[in-house]
């Protein structure tokens, strides 16, 4: 009867274990199933390079949101890694006892909070200042990228600490050792042997940013054009989805389907360099 | 006192004088330490001191009409959607850690898989989560907008997340246990269930409480899967929106704003209140 149910067990276990697998296959077959053949249908460059997405003109180019959601990203890279990283580094060598043990838990906060919250934050405080200094809707890609780096901070952080953390201390005190100041030892020695960690950081970073929606559609303006300038309204293949996805139909709602489909590769390329410079860094 | 201060003000005066990079690098991390408190801080007080004042007792009447606009219904959705994932998501997780951290073989082909998968699973973005729940389980299963197309596809996305906690939890059990439980005479099966899972319960109720965060917090996924209908639903199969839902219908309506500032208030304290106890738990485990 023991050796029954343990091998019985076994197997509950290992179908368990291959339900993320199975989850994967599902997401795979069903995104792709319902969005090719609309990308067939409307003919891969132009869904892909078309210029222009008017759907009751059966328009269905995505070009501008794939660059509006590049830009955005970038923006929020732009503004988000470089007070991340320093802010990982204040947490990691120069934050005394006492801080830390407020400032991590406010980290972590920080990743717990809402996109919808954020997004309700962005519409009714950083929009306004955006329209106030430089004029216009205030929703644009200032805006959203000020945003959008202010969600990632959490990721960069909490990555960026721990693989300073983990470079061996006599990096540190041999640095130090030389003469080189505080800084220098930390800035020279130490985040060159943690860089591959920062950077897969980095990269988790632009996964989460390319993804977030609900706050991104608050305050990025939602024109699908192309963007020309920081105080140009975008609209991000997320924000497409979720704006549109309500009523539309037919061959409408399969390209954003399609939309989707584009977002799921970009993610993939994203989680693969991500993996693939994890394992450099391990 | 005030001596040694001066003298803590000398040199650091010293040490600076000469060189301007350092002190403008050391300028720098502190204010990025400052703004990104800062930013936290300003959120959390905005928030607070704009919506405190909108919470009035009809936003939490039982019958959510266009009056009132309660978030009543929403908060029950919300309750019901986080129990039926967690229901799914949770034995699910912590059984394929089972299997990743005391049956598979370290390095077997399996286990590089799974890991691949829940890592791919952990990074697609909630929206793809949603328009998939969409595909599968509204249209293809035929569930249409429903409390439990929304906390199946929730479910696939906090899996990961408890997968991942679980296995760190079993991983830190020490090796001596097992030994000492196998030295007994007892079997894998008792010794995973009787010896090592109690052992590990505080680091999953970490994880399951950092994933009750993720569900109360999210809205993409659901909009296309639980829909947006602002009542208490009466079965597994009616529609139901959450909290985070109902904030983004009363943004989008755009005439709801004190209704949204006091259901932000909501949403935050509640997130403030999971970090605490999840943070709260990881402390006990740490100090153990």
């Amino acid at each position: 009867m023991r050796k029954y149910s343990e091998s019985i067990m076994k197997v509950v276990f290992l179908i368990a274990a291959c339900v993320s697998i199975i989850a994967v296959i599902l997401i795979c077959v069903f995104l792709f199933a319902s969005g090719v053949p609309a990308i067939k249908e409307i003919g891969i460059s132009d869904f892909l390079l078309g210029n222009s997405w008017k759907p009751n003109q059966e328009l269905y180019g995505i070009f501008p949101m794939i660059i509006g959601s590049i830009y955005v990203t970038a923006g929020s890279i732009i503004i988000g890694v470089p007070i991340g990283l320093l802010c990982a580094v204040f947490m990691a060598r120069y934050c005394p006892k006492g801080l830390y043990r407020i400032l991590k838990p406010a980290v972590d906060l920080l990743a717990g909070i809402p996109s919808i919250v954020y997004g309700f934050f962005g519409l009714m405080v950083i929009v306004p200042m955006v329209q106030g200094s430089l004029g216009g809707s205030g929703k644009c890609l200032l805006t959203a990228s000020i945003l959008l780096g202010i969600m990632i901070l959490p990721t960069i952080i909490s990555v960026s600490e721990s693989n300073i953390r983990a470079v061996p201390e006599y990096y540190y005190e041999g640095s130090l050792a030389l003469g080189a100041t505080k800084e220098r030892s930390v800035f020279r020695a130490v985040l060159p042997a943690a860089k591959m960690g920062i950077l897969a950081g980095v990269i988790l970073g632009i996964g989460r940013a390319i993804g977030e929606t609900m706050a991104v559609v608050m305050v990025c303006g939602n024109q699908a054009i192309m963007p020309e300038g920081i105080t140009s309204g975008v609209r991000t293949l997320t924000a497409n989805i979720v704006l549109e996805m309500g009523y539309a139909s037919g061959l409408h709602r399969e390209a954003l389907i399609a939309t989707a489909v584009v977002l799921f590769v970009f993610i993939l390329i994203i989680n693969l360099s991500f993996t693939a410079l994890k394992r450099r860094a391990d | 006192m005030k001596r040694r201060k001066r003298g803590s003000w000398e040199q650091f005066w010293l040490t600076y004088k000469h060189r301007p990079g350092s002190l403008i690098m050391r300028i720098l991390v502190v204010i990025s330490a400052i703004l990104t408190a800062g930013i936290l801080f300003s959120l959390i007080l905005y928030i607070l001191v704009n919506g405190v004042v909108h919470l009035k007792p009809e936003l939490f009447a039982w019958e959510f009409n266009t009056d009132n606009m309660s978030m009543m219904p929403a908060i029950i959705s919300t309750v019901y959607i986080t129990a039926l994932s967690l229901l799914m998501a949770v034995p699910i997780g912590i059984f394929s850690a089972i299997y990743l951290v005391e049956y598979a073989k370290r390095g077997s082909k399996l286990v590089k898989i799974i890991r691949t998968t829940t890592e791919t699973l952990q990074g697609i973005p909630s929206i793809v989560y949603g328009l998939f729940g969409y595909i599968l389980f509204v249209i293809t299963l035929g569930w249409s907008y429903s409390l439990l197309a929304g906390a199946v596809t929730l479910a696939i996305m906090i899996l990961p997340l408890i997968i991942r906690t679980t296995e760190e939890a079993l991983i830190s059990v020490p090796d001596a246990y097992r030994e000492g439980s196998f030295g007994l005479g007892a079997g894998k099966l008792r010794t995973v269930f009787k010896i090592i899972l109690p052992c590990a319960v505080p680091g999953i109720l970490a994880g399951v409480i950092l994933a009750i965060g993720r569900i109360v917090g999210e809205s993409a996924a659901l909009i296309f899967t639980a829909g947006t209908v602002a009542q208490v639903p009466g079965s597994l199969f009616d529609s139901a929106r959450t909290l985070s839902v109902h904030m983004y219908a009363l943004l989008s309506e755009g005439l709801y704003t004190n209704e949204a500032y006091a259901t932000a208030v909501v949403l935050l304290v509640l997130v403030i209140l999971i970090n605490a106890v999840s943070g709260f738990i990881a402390k006990k485990l740490a100090t153990r």
